[in-house]
């Protein structure tokens, strides 16, 4: 499919993505060797938009399944279209088929099947499939996804087995709640997000928001990592930092003096305390000792 | 098992280098089982290279199943391929039990001993009876004897989370109406009108987290404490509850893998060598910042029955337990807060860190006996109000 990790990543590069060295070989090695990818880390750190990144390389759809508790079968496999069904069989009746075995057959025929996201991609080639938050579902929910990630196939009782052409592309993320299985993960590669450092998150910004300013995402980021280092409840991830980027733009900032930053916060820490303990620091003296 | 001299150099054949590595990597306690392994000789073939840079890659994605993992790969990764040091020397250090494990396993080999050389020669009568004075004598206060009687009541402990209603749908006696099944009737019919079905949500207990304190002060009652978590956490599996079990001294440490050793004493044993710092200070309100940064927040708190078990002696700043007790509040459904000594006669909350964390507890009951635990576990129950 790609000639290397290498051109996998410039690839990625082009969308907007940029990905490391690691994340860069763990695609690699998915593609090649249809393994899902075992996105772990804190929020905000690029897991989910790894999915709609590979979707774009690969031309693909991207499909969406978010997880919850509760989650079964029919709701993340397939379900038959009952109303459809009932429909159909008045309609036969008032024309007059007598064929019971035919009438049977029809009625739990694929017409009637309605794919939710799993039976969805292994039935659309090729496609990107992303398990998200897999952490909030319960452990009979991995269970079933083991066997469908081992064997990419689903068997419908009424229909037999449906197996996937070629198998999708498999993301699965999560956020660390509870401990996935290992059997479920032995399945993945795994790889760990971490916070990027200034440049490749510069990189990102820069890519992402291409109009605002060099300077003005310079000093975004250099302060968006400060702020993470300041034991906040909730560290900025990197889709924070890119928010108030645009934020800042959108107000017709063309670079960040301390009020401006204030007036902004909101973009940035989510909690009522961590807004609080940015106030207390002194943002201008932050961006001047930054340089930036 | 004889430990493979390590020699990586280039005469050597590579796979068996690269399995040697994940042996290493196994000693030092990453699940690098057979089928990782495979996975990590498949990936490196496809990327047909030996560097040493690919080799960490491949290894890193294939070989590991947690962040806790990465930091061990990176050290036995180091070791085994720059060789400066006998692979062994390191690895082998690592899950060496600390000092606390000697002095718990020679408690609990004396209890295990003391159970099955001396049985209990007393009649049923007699034992039920001392029983029900046991249930509620302190636990500070028992005699060994007592003690391992205390245990082998403590073993049938469940503690059940209050239950919830979840957004699952089953077939019900009573309820909405199940349209699913009913148009299945419905066909089966030809259609004709049948019986109409219903359904109703399930109800699922919360989950609980327990957070246990194995500080100085709380000494006495540290043991007993451990075999209430244990027994609750084993029961999990039985009421469907997910228990997460927490030790809380000067650092905190997730004792719920340890806890899941089906016998007690193998399972205080493992909880022993994974907390190294039983019996020293408290900074609860650093404890309980630490439990809400790494997992209650993501979700492990969150609609959870959290119990602290703690005598709420605070060594840190009060006012930091008082904003975290806070935060814990809003996160979980319930906080239960037992401590031990507030059976003692004349005991008021006294004590900085407890009056700090009160306003923050929905029930703040006793923990000091069997009888007390018992009433603990009705409140996570939902049953008691306390």
């Amino acid at each position: 499919m790609t000639a290397g990790p290498d051109e996998l990543r410039t690839r990625l590069e082009t969308t907007g993505y940029l990905v490391d060295d690691g994340l860069a070989i763990a695609c690699y090695l998915a593609l090649e060797l249809h393994r899902p990818i075992f996105c772990e880390g804190d929020a905000g750190t690029g897991k989910t938009a790894l999915a709609s990144a590979l979707a774009q390389v690969l031309e693909a759809p991207l499909i969406r399944l978010q997880c919850y508790e509760g989650i079964d079968a029919s709701q993340a496999l397939y379900d038959w279209d009952f109303p459809r069904q009932l429909l159909h069989l008045r309609a036969a009746e008032a024309a007059g088929v007598t064929d019971a075995e035919r009438l049977e057959s029809e009625l739990y025929s694929r017409r009637f099947l309605i794919a939710r996201p799993l039976l969805q991609a292994l039935q659309t080639q090729p496609s990107v499939l992303l398990v998200d938050e897999v952490d909030r579902a319960d452990d009979e929910f991995e269970a079933f996804l083991l066997e469908l990630l081992s064997e990419y196939s689903v068997t419908v009782p009424e229909l037999g087995t449906l197996r996937a052409a070629s198998p999708p592309v498999v993301v699965l993320t999560s956020n660390r709640t509870r401990e996935v299985h290992d059997a479920l993960k032995r399945r993945c590669l795994y790889h760990w997000f971490d916070h990027p450092g200034f440049d490749r998150e510069l990189a990102i910004v820069r890519r992402r928001q291409p109009q605002v300013t060099e300077r003005l995402a310079a000093q975004v980021t250099a302060v968006v990592q400060t702020l993470r280092t300041k034991e906040l409840l909730k560290p900025p991830g990197v889709a924070e930092t890119i928010d108030w980027a645009e934020a800042l733009d959108a107000l017709g900032a063309t670079e960040l003096d301390a009020e401006l930053a204030l007036a902004t916060l909101g973009s940035v820490l989510k909690y009522r305390e961590d807004a609080e303990r940015a106030r207390s620091l002194d943002l201008s003296a932050l961006l001047a000792a930054r340089g930036a | 098992m004889p430990r493979t001299p390590l020699s990586p150099a280039p005469a050597v054949d590579a796979t068996a280098v690269l399995v040697g590595f994940a042996r290493a990597l196994r000693a030092a306690h990453v699940a690098a089982g057979p089928d990782r392994v495979q996975s990590f000789l498949a990936a490196l073939a496809l990327l047909g290279s030996e560097r040493r840079f690919d080799v960490y890659w491949a290894g890193r994605l294939t070989l590991c199943g947690s962040q806790d993992d990465l930091e061990r790969y990176d050290r036995v990764f180091a070791a085994y391929f720059t060789q400066k040091r006998p692979l062994g020397d390191r690895t082998h250090r690592a899950p060496e039990p600390k000092p606390a494990l000697h002095v718990v396993t020679a408690e609990a080999a004396m209890t295990a001993g003391g159970e099955e050389d001396d049985g209990p020669a007393s009649p049923a009568a007699t034992l039920a009876s001392s029983a029900e004075v046991l249930r509620h004598r302190d636990m500070a206060d028992l005699s060994e004897a007592e003690r391992a009687q205390l245990r082998r009541l403590m073993a049938a402990f469940a503690l059940r989370g209050e239950p919830r209603r979840t957004p699952r749908l089953l077939p019900a006696r009573r309820g909405g109406v199940d349209p699913r099944r009913t148009v299945r009737e419905l066909l089966h019919r030809g259609g004709e009108p049948a019986r109409l079905r219903f359904r109703a949500p399930v109800t699922k207990p919360r989950p609980v987290v327990l957070l246990l304190d194995v500080s100085g002060s709380m000494d006495p009652y540290a043991s007993a404490l451990l075999r209430f978590a244990h027994a609750a956490a084993r029961a999990s599996v039985t009421t469907r509850t997910r228990t997460e079990v927490f030790t809380i001294g000067t650092r905190l440490t997730r004792v719920t893998r340890e806890m899941a050793h089906r016998d007690p004493d193998a399972a205080l044993a493992a909880v022993a060598s994974a907390v190294p710092d039983r019996s020293g200070g408290t900074q609860l309100g650093e404890m309980l910042r630490a439990f809400l940064d790494r997992w209650g927040q993501r979700g492990m708190a969150r609609g959870a029955v959290v119990v602290v078990l703690s005598d709420g002696w605070e060594r840190g700043d009060p006012e930091l337990l008082a904003a975290q007790m806070r935060r814990l509040h809003r996160l979980a459904h319930r906080v239960v807060w037992a401590n031990p000594r507030k059976a003692r006669p004349g005991y008021a909350p006294l004590a900085a860190g407890m009056a700090a964390a009160l306003p923050s507890v929905d029930a703040f009951v006793e923990g000091h006996s069997l009888a007390a635990l018992e009433r603990l576990a009705a409140v996570v129950r939902g049953a008691s109000d306390a």
